[in-house]
């Protein structure tokens, strides 16, 4: 009977089932028996409690007398723009470096080389102490502050910019911009379809970024365009007024765009490799334009080649994030780790972290996929 | 009939050899590349005296006095913090007299790391290598047959992150060749929870895995039973990168043509013998160097271990300015220290990796 592969194959998974429960079931005993003697409840109504710790930044509005389920918000918001804003940085750093490579000038490679080579060997969380160090012990204190004009100032304590008055016009404007880059959408979409139909061109990149810059802008003018600046100024220990970053912000940034982008450049640098040069002589020779050549021919094959490991670099991007914890900006990680200390609830902010990264991982592989299926390569 | 129009004679080609041909091809070939050559050479005109002024010229080098380090502030690095930390950058707390164990771990780990790079030890000799190397390590810096016990709460510096990542390779690769091998398997149940580790593990970030390691494995063990911190970090490095390996060896599978497995199956072998015969040997090998940089990643994160308070390299070298006030504000020489360190291991596998994929790929024109 055991010579059935069948047969076998069935024992196998008996055995592993059995191995996984088994496992399980010891940890789970172990686990509920060591709760019960440190006398810890299990469960989630702790998020429900009041959290009683500050939090240093918060994208949403935040105090210590909310619930530990907005701390957690709280934390969810921090990593969510730092990696946002960092995959940004960090896309258009790495392109940049990723061509500067590929350049026929022999300086400008090499400089760009050395940068790949030395930002990717390094460990990310080295590269954020030092950053951090910089932020902090070098930048001088508040008094003595490195002033551009009077507007932007740079400090121990972090960096203070300008930022406009509240007023209604520049909600106005905010509102106005997803519009105009609808708008957009939809008049490419019209002038494609009328050029497929007819053959006609339409100009799209002018009106598009009529639509998208002008459409704020006048939404700002038409409600009597205010200019009114909120400037940070020195009024005693610190600066008041306009905005503010914070150097573990700063830092985490900086760290996590300049060494994911190390990454991208190799991407870029191999997607661009990838496509054979008669297809750019071949567009330029049906008499495409440059731009038309780059924007019909090489990029739609070069971005078929860079998605997927851009995905990943994105994703590594936002797990490193979490790396803030070392630093001290208040990302998921930091709040859960708090949350730890102060409840013990360490099973369940631990199980809170997990499933939120994974949900994460998984939107962004999803988008990505939604889009990497749009870019490719259609056989006919 | 009139002579045809006469062509002007052809220049002479353009001198294509020398150093002036070099230039004009490599840094001046448009007026746009002048500028940019013109632009890149001011900046490095400009950052190049700086900063060799600060890390050379005037930085102070040896055994110095804090006091040599505070003269020359600002202007040049204060090297001193090296030698004056040098020994707690190394090995962390591990006991003063008893150093010469842990020296010698990191010339037996490094060893280890170069010595598999050579080919021509690519058979049964690496398991040997390997199993010798952790053995010798171990006792070296645990003690035991002779030599005084060391507490692994006392082990600290470079031979940490060498254990973690070295250790953390060899019991972490076993578990990713399974975990591939039953991600491809037919029985549902196994692919399912290959599947699922996977894919669960490199959803998150190695922190969480750690702080899992840290704070759970205390609840999930008896009442009694401690597991030493750094063993708690070690399990945890390796079921995360087990996850990254398995998909290393995956692609590897994957690129074995399907006639090797019919083959295999065609003689009689059964799934194991097949596997271990004629699959992995060529599957492995193709995933040499995915594995290679699993295996750099693996190297740089183990620092991610400072979070949970474990001496490794940067941790030690963290601690070693953090706790002394006079020496606290060179901290940046300190972390470029351990910087350069890192890097030299770093580059090194990678440059190597780079060249091993050429080789391979040359062996085996696709």
């Amino acid at each position: 009977m055991l010579s059935n592969e069948r047969v076998r194959g069935i024992i196998y998974q008996l055995l592993l089932l059995a191995a996984v429960v088994g496992v399980g079931w010891y940890l789970i005993s172990n686990t509920l028996h060591n709760l019960a003697t440190r006398q810890i409840h299990v469960g989630f109504d702790f998020l429900g409690r009041e959290a009683g710790f500050e939090i240093a930044e918060s994208q949403i509005a935040y105090s210590a007398a909310d619930t530990y389920a907005r701390a957690f918000a709280v934390g969810l918001a921090n990593t969510l723009y730092v990696a946002a804003l960092g995959i940004l940085l960090a896309t258009v750093i790495g392109t940049l470096v990723g061509i500067a490579r590929l350049s026929s000038n022999w300086l400008l490679s090499r400089l760009a080389s050395a940068y790949v080579e030395t930002m990717r060997n390094i460990p990310l969380l080295l590269q954020l102490f030092v950053w951090y160090g910089i932020f902090t012990e070098l930048m001088p204190p508040v008094r003595q502050a490195i002033a551009f004009g009077d507007a932007v100032f740079i400090t121990q304590r972090g960096l203070y910019y300008p930022w406009p008055q509240p007023h209604v016009a520049w909600q106005a404007a905010g509102w106005a911009l997803p519009v105009g880059i609808a708008l957009a959408g939809l008049w490419r979409r019209y002038a494609r379809g009328l050029q497929a139909r007819t053959g006609r061109q339409l100009p799209t990149a002018l009106p598009a970024a009529l639509l998208v810059f002008g459409l704020p802008l006048a939404a700002w003018a038409a409600l009597g365009a205010p200019t009114a600046l909120s400037l940070p100024e020195l009024r005693g220990f610190n600066f008041r007024g306009g905005r503010a970053l914070s150097p573990e912000f700063l830092a985490l940034l900086l760290g996590l765009s300049t060494y994911t982008a190390a990454f991208i450049a190799e991407i870029v640098r191999a997607g661009i490799l990838a496509i054979d040069r008669g297809q750019s002589e071949a567009a330029l020779s049906l008499g495409l334009s440059r731009s038309q050549e780059l924007r019909l021919v090489t990029l739609p094959q070069a971005l078929r080649v860079i998605i997927p490991p851009m995905t990943s670099q994105y994703l590594n991007l936002t797990k490193n994030s979490s790396l803030a914890v070392a630093i001290g900006y208040p990302d998921l990680v930091a709040v859960a780790n708090t949350t730890m200390n102060q409840t013990g609830q360490a099973i369940e902010a631990i199980a809170i972290l997990m499933a939120i990264y994974l949900a994460i991982s998984l939107l962004i592989s999803l988008f990505m996929n939604w889009y990497n299926h749009r870019v490719r390569l259609v056989e006919r | 009939m009139s002579a045809p129009d006469e062509l002007p004679p052809a220049r002479p080609p353009d001198e294509r050899r020398g150093p002036f041909a070099w230039l004009r091809t490599n840094l001046f070939a448009t007026p746009l590349d002048s500028a940019l050559t013109l632009l890149l050479l001011a900046f490095l005109a400009w950052i190049v005296p700086k900063a060799s002024g600060w890390l050379f010229i005037d930085a102070v080098w040896g055994p110095q006095p804090l006091a040599a380090c505070d003269a020359v502030r600002g202007q040049g690095a204060c090297w001193a913090v090296v030698w004056e930390k040098f020994r707690f950058m190394m090995f962390g707390v591990y006991p003063y007299e008893e150093q010469w164990r842990p020296a010698i771990a990191i010339v037996v780990l490094t060893g280890l790391l170069v010595v598999s790079g050579f080919r021509m030890f690519w058979n049964a000799w690496l398991a040997v290598i390997w199993t010798a190397g952790i053995v010798v390590t171990f006792w070296l810096m645990g003690g035991g047959l002779g030599l005084a016990p060391v507490r692994t709460e006392q082990w600290g510096g470079l031979p940490v992150t060498l254990i973690l990542s070295i250790f953390g390779i060899a019991f972490a690769f076993p578990l990713g060749v399974l975990l591939a091998l039953g991600r491809r398997s037919k029985l549902p149940l196994i692919r399912a929870f290959c599947v699922v580790y996977i894919e669960v593990i490199r959803g998150v970030p190695l922190i969480t895995v750690l702080f899992m390691a840290s704070v759970m494995f205390a609840l999930f063990m008896p009442e009694g039973m401690r597991i030493e911190q750094l063993l708690r970090a070690q399990i945890a490095i390796i079921l995360f990168v087990a996850a990254y390996l398995a998909e290393a060896v995956r692609g590897g599978l994957q690129a074995v043509s399907k006639g090797q497995y019919e083959a295999a199956e065609a003689i009689g072998f059964s799934y194991w013998q097949s596997m271990g015969l004629i699959v992995l040997p060529q599957a492995l090998r193709i995933s040499i160097p995915p594995i290679v940089n699993s295996f750099i990643s693996m190297f740089k994160d183990t620092s991610l271990v400072v979070i949970i308070g474990i001496y490794d390299f940067a941790y030690a070298v963290k601690k070693s300015v953090e706790t002394d006030f006079s020496w606290k504000k060179y901290f940046i020489e300190a972390f470029l220290f351990s910087i350069v360190i890192y890097w030299i291991y770093c580059f090194a596998m990678s440059k190597y990796s780079q060249k091993l994929e050429r080789d391979l790929a040359h062996d085996h024109p696709r």
